[in-house]
């Protein structure tokens, strides 16, 4: 492994108004379509795509000056206030990793955009969703440019807000509004880690300034037990928004939101949030072990325990879902392993690829009107720009030679047999699952014979499409929606050129160039690892191949063979059924609610007239009073004085 | 004449009351003016105290038993401002209301110039008086409705305030009768050279004062009027008592506890009571308002968990720490957050609430089809309450925390944290009702000018100290400096 020393890196020559251009103009197409172009929904959507673009170009432009400059940084960072001890500070970041993120963001963002031109039509709230989308595209750059925690948590909330109403974007149906709801709890749980890590670095450090707190980092300047508490509140935010173990629930229930919401959250933004975030801090987790140790394992957990679940879906979308689910847990393996580089850069090519994918699993959708796998079949023939798109999509996702996934793949896989061979074994493992299930996918939707598909709904509910859909007799979807799938498949073919190991490191020069320490250690290709990654990939699309293609096993006579084991993975480990049940409708509406709700109403009421009446605000209350309902309040105040002097002095009797 | 220049903004408000029961008795015509001249001793009372602040001088009164410092002067703007929004909202309201309407304005501004004194009084009698002052009228108000259910708030809050004024004056009784003094800075003289053996009782008079000031904060266990008076009392008094009548317990109360009660034994003891109270009112309020079903009641439960954010600023003094008052500050400054953030919320209320005829949070369903900005405004005051960016109550809770961190009170702000989870779900839940909820058809409907203007001022004033709050911050940071240790 030869080690780069990088030509001195140069501030990148951006002028200041460009970054903040680029967060500014998606607000502005937000902030005019909530006050009026709503009402004329083809210019919002036009909007919105233009505003995007233009970020998408400035974002080029910055990304060109970064690697001009050699993945060099600029920071441009203004006093927003200062009271006292708190002083926080507004300001944007450029360097190869935001730079790298920027342009994805836009990028995918801009072709989901015109896709959902054509998913979107007719729809109702037409306007609405391109309102959602830009402001949820902006919260996004904004998190991605943000120099430091403070800024980078509000645009963090800003993410989570925005998914939340994207998500529940058709309210009316329970499953999306509940679905919405799951989606935005889980990860305010999360958040709560991020929120301590903030308080924490605060106190400790005084600084919430992204720099600055990796110098505290690696200067040792806080205690082991400090940084170790700060990178595991950190990774708490990231394993919500990016949907790891065991916060990973919501992210399957989030397929009610359109489809092309789920590409973008499953690409480019959410999700992409929490890695992004742990690699922003990086250096972190370079110096606490524990923190990259539980970092690595519940990454490799994630990744293991999502593919097993892919494996039983039935529902197209819920497919790709958990496939998301387990590539974070990849990228998170990658950084736990200090794959940086290859993390960072999986995230890229994913991006593409999962994009791609669900656009994909839409346009099949807009065919025939279901995601069921069970109703699909023969797509191949009455979609092939679908077919041969979603088919380039499963083998840069499965690991194929030469497409992009192979390449970031494989790099993951080599850091991990470096650093803990139990470790690659799971990713191996892993990447033999995704294999298997991606083309199972493929198989069921696109071979044999076409299976009817699901007739239209009379009341125009499921998924609210505007125009006819004809689920007898499938068809192509219009060339907005194929368009982008082209584009998508191409950059899923070519985007491994940018690090392939051994042969180019420009990616991971670029981006390494945003941590301290400047030096990279340019990949080297390993065969041995490269095959064994390859054979996996293989063995999966074999057994695919055989399992639901030639038949040569009926997949029922499989399920039946393993049946427990099937079980449970239907049932996704029981892991809704946990939180659901026992922590939040037995535990805390059972148990805590419900306690309180006794007390008020035995204790404090039935102390007045012993039964304990329910209703609140009858007529007779006024019988109440002189009954001394009011005695009992009186009583709890002398009461409460008694009882805390009393325990006070017991406390504390000196 | 100087010594009745110290009180003019409290006799601007006395004289606007007298004019407005002339006017009412003596030209009935005139009648409809009545809401304006309240205003008009608002305002007057705000540049009265702008004029004190212009002339940078800050005198006492009756031998220190009132002051005019940045402290009273904080407090006064917060009072004055409160009782200006509450009119300007209530004028619809009130006129619907058919009860006198001289009476409601008159009550009102007494109430106002009652807590103005309280800001500013530094001797138990004093306190006491203010108190009373400020108290009466409200009970008053509480049962100004027509409906028995006003009636019964009114007298309920009578009765309970009774009791909790006579524990009060038990602890300072007991306090009168250790230091031979009613003056605070005397007091603390006194007490510094007490011993620790003095402790036991020293703790009782201390928390029977605490008792008699927390049943204006509403913090547990002297809170349970709270559901009771906020369902059954007007909205609009409701919206003033939750805010100025709140305000004013942690204006009174942080001047007693940090300047009579500064002996370092005593320091802690406070701090600790106060910790566990905060503790306690953050989890009650919380919980209870998780289950409510009717939006007055829910408010009055999410106002006992304010007032326990509140306390944790109050509990944030550490004895040995240098930063005796950065807690107070973070007080002051969620005093000025929860003021606007509160009143914003509550003025929606009442708008909405007048025209659909129902306080059940069900009927705010598809409030966002019926009246798009009112629902706007209600959703970013109820997201100020949670405490999310970029609102006022964001920072209230930020620096809030902040100082309780400082304080070594990390486990304090951890059941802080977790209970700002627990008031997420059902501050956003109503939000989620008015978004995501169906309005069936139901007619839009549209607030009174007055209360619009009123809506508009209060969101104005969230939206504008979430994006810059270091002016009043400022403001806050000056006015405990009169707490500092030497």
């Amino acid at each position: 492994m030869g080690v780069f020393l990088a030509a001195e890196p140069s501030v990148p020559a951006t002028p200041e108004w460009l970054l903040w251009a680029v967060l500014v103009v998606p607000v502005v197409s937000f902030a005019a379509i909530a006050l009026g172009v709503r009402k004329a929904p083809r210019l919002a959507g036009h909007l919105t795509q233009g505003a995007v673009l233009a970020s998408f170009a400035l974002s080029v432009v910055a990304l060109l000056d970064v690697v001009a400059a050699d993945g060099g940084v600029a920071i441009f960072r203004h006093e927003w206030f200062t009271a006292g001890p708190l002083s926080v500070e507004l300001g944007v970041r450029l360097d190869g990793l935001s730079a790298v993120m920027l342009v994805v963001v836009t990028s995918v963002s801009f072709l989901v955009q015109v896709y959902s031109q054509g998913y979107m039509a007719g729809d109702p709230g037409y306007g609405r969703y391109y309102a959602y989308m830009s402001l949820f595209t902006a919260a996004m750059l904004g998190l991605v440019l943000a120099d430091n925690l403070f800024m980078l948590f509000i645009f963090w909330e800003l993410v989570g807000l925005a998914s939340y109403l994207l998500i529940g974007f058709w309210f009316h149906r329970p499953s999306a509004a509940a679905a919405a709801k799951k989606a935005f709890i889980t990860t305010r749980i999360g958040d709560l880690g991020l929120l301590a890590a903030m308080l924490l670095i605060w106190t400790r450090g005084g600084t919430f300034a992204i720099d600055e707190i990796h110098e505290l980092a690696l200067t040792g300047a806080l205690s082991g037990t400090t940084i170790t508490l700060f990178g595991l509140g950190i990774f708490a935010g990231a394993a919500g928004k990016s949907a790891q173990f065991p916060l990973h629930v919501w992210l399957p229930d989030a397929m009610e939101g359109p489809t092309p919401v789920s590409a973008l959250i499953h690409a480019a933004t959410m999700v992409a949030a929490g890695v992004y975030l742990v690699a922003r801090f990086f250096p972190v987790f370079e110096v606490s072990t524990d923190a990259r140790d539980v970092v690595a394992w519940l990454g490799a957990v994630t990744a293991i325990m999502a593919a097993t679940i892919a494996l039983v879906q039935t529902d197209l979308k819920r497919v790709l879902a958990y496939s998301t689910i387990s590539q974070l847990g990849y990228m998170m393996l990658a950084l736990g392993v200090l794959g940086y580089v290859a993390a960072v850069f999986h995230l890229f090519t994913h991006a593409f690829f999962k994009a791609l994918l669900f656009l994909g699993s839409g346009s099949v959708n807009h065919a025939t009107n279901t995601f069921d796998m069970r109703k699909m079949g023969g797509l191949r023939k009455a979609m092939p720009v679908t077919f041969w798109t979603f088919l380039v999509g499963s083998l840069a996702l499965a690991g194929v030679f030469p497409f992009a996934g192979f390449w970031s793949k494989d790099e993951i896989l080599r850091d991990a047999w470096h650093e803990n061979r139990t470790l690659w074994a799971i990713g191996l493992g892993a990447a033999f699952l995704t294999a298997f299930y991606m083309f199972r996918a493929i198989f069921l939707t696109f071979f044999g014979e076409y299976r009817g598909g699901e007739p239209p709904a009379h009341g125009h509910d499921d998924d609210a499409h505007g125009h006819l859909i004809d689920p007898a007799h499938p068809h192509e979807s219009p060339l907005v929606m194929t368009a982008p799938l082209v584009v998508l498949a191409v950059m899923s073919v070519v985007a491994g050129v940018f690090n392939m190991s051994g042969v180019t490191d420009g990616f991971g020069r670029i981006v390494s160039g945003a941590l301290p320490e400047a030096e990279h250690h340019a990949a080297s290709f390993e065969w041995g690892i490269a095959l064994s990654s390859l054979g996996v990939a293989a063995a999966g699309i074999l057994v695919a191949w055989a399992v639901y293609h030639r038949r040569v096993i009926a997949s029922s006579t499989l399920r039946s063979a393993f049946l427990p084991i099937a079980l449970v993975l239907e049932q996704k480990y029981f892991m809704d059924h946990l939180y659901e049940g026992l922590l939040v409708r037995r535990l805390f509406y059972g148990g805590v609610c419900r306690g309180f709700e006794l007390f008020d109403r035995y204790v404090v009421d039935g102390a007045v007239n012993g039964t304990g009446s329910a209703v609140r605000w009858a007529g007779d209350r006024l019988r109440m009073i002189q009954t001394g309902e009011a005695q009992a309040y009186g009583a709890a105040i002398v009461g409460g004085v008694v009882v805390i002097v009393v325990s006070v002095l017991l406390a504390n009797p000196s | 004449m100087k010594s009745l220049d110290i009180v003019g903004p409290q006799l601007a408000l006395l004289v606007a009351a007298g004019l407005i029961l002339v006017i009412d008795a003596l030209w009935p015509k005139g009648r409809r003016w009545i809401p304006f001249v309240a205003l008009g001793g608002t305002v007057l009372a705000a540049m009265y105290t702008t004029s004190w602040v212009a002339r940078d001088e800050y005198p006492e009164w009756f031998a220190g038993t009132y002051v005019l410092d940045r402290y009273a002067v904080f407090f006064q703007y917060v009072f004055a401002g409160i009782a200006a929004l509450v009119i300007l909202a209530s004028i619809d309201w009130v006129r619907s209301a058919r009860r006198s309407e001289s009476e409601y304005y008159a009550l009102l501004l007494v109430v106002t110039s009652g807590l103005m004194f309280l800001a500013g009084a530094r001797d138990l009698i004093t306190i006491f008086v203010a108190l009373e002052l400020s108290s009466i009228p409200q009970y008053v108000l509480a049962g100004w409705g027509k409906d028995e259910r006003s009636s019964e708030a009114g007298l309920k809050y009578l009765l309970t305030g009774a009791i909790a004024s006579a524990v009060l004056l038990y602890g300072m009784v007991l306090l009168f009768g250790y230091t031979g003094t009613t003056h605070l800075s005397g007091i603390a003289d006194v007490l510094r050279g007490l011993g620790g053996d003095q402790r036991p009782l020293l703790v009782a008079a201390m928390l029977m004062v605490a008792a008699g000031f927390g049943f204006k904060m509403a913090v547990v266990p002297f809170q349970m009027w709270v559901p009771d008076v906020y369902q059954g009392a007007p909205t609009p008094v409701v919206a003033f008592l939750s805010v100025a009548s709140k305000a004013a317990g942690f204006a009174v109360a942080m001047r007693v506890f940090f300047e009579a009660f500064r002996a370092d034994f005593l320091v802690d003891d406070w701090s600790l009571i106060f910790a566990g109270l905060a503790a306690a009112s953050m989890t009650l309020g919380n919980v209870m308002a998780l289950v409510q079903s009717d939006i007055k009641r829910m408010m009055g439960y999410s106002s006992i968990a304010q007032a326990g954010n509140f306390l944790v600023g109050v509990a944030a003094v550490s004895a040995a720490g240098g930063e005796f008052t950065l807690g107070a500050s973070a007080v002051l400054l969620f005093v000025a957050a929860y003021a606007f953030t509160n009143l914003g919320a509550f003025i929606a209320v009442i708008a909405i609430s007048q025209r659909i005829g129902s306080d059940r949070i069900a009927d705010y369903a598809g409030m966002w089809r019926r009246a798009p900005a009112l629902a706007l405004a209600l959703a970013f005051c109820l997201v100020s309450l949670t405490g999310i960016p970029p609102t006022a109550g964001f920072w209230a809770k930020l620096y809030v925390f902040n100082a309780a961190v400082r304080a070594d009170l990390v486990w304090l702000v951890a059941i802080g944290v977790l209970n700002t989870a627990v008031s997420a779900f059902y501050y956003l839940g109503i939000v989620r009702q008015m978004f995501l909820g169906d309005a069936e058809g139901k007619p839009g409907l549209r607030p009174a000018p007055g209360a619009a203007v009123a809506l508009a001022v209060a969101v104005a004033g969230v939206l504008v100290l979430g994006i810059l709050p270091t002016p009043v911050l400022s403001a806050a940071r000056d006015a405990v400096e009169i707490f500092a240790r030497q």
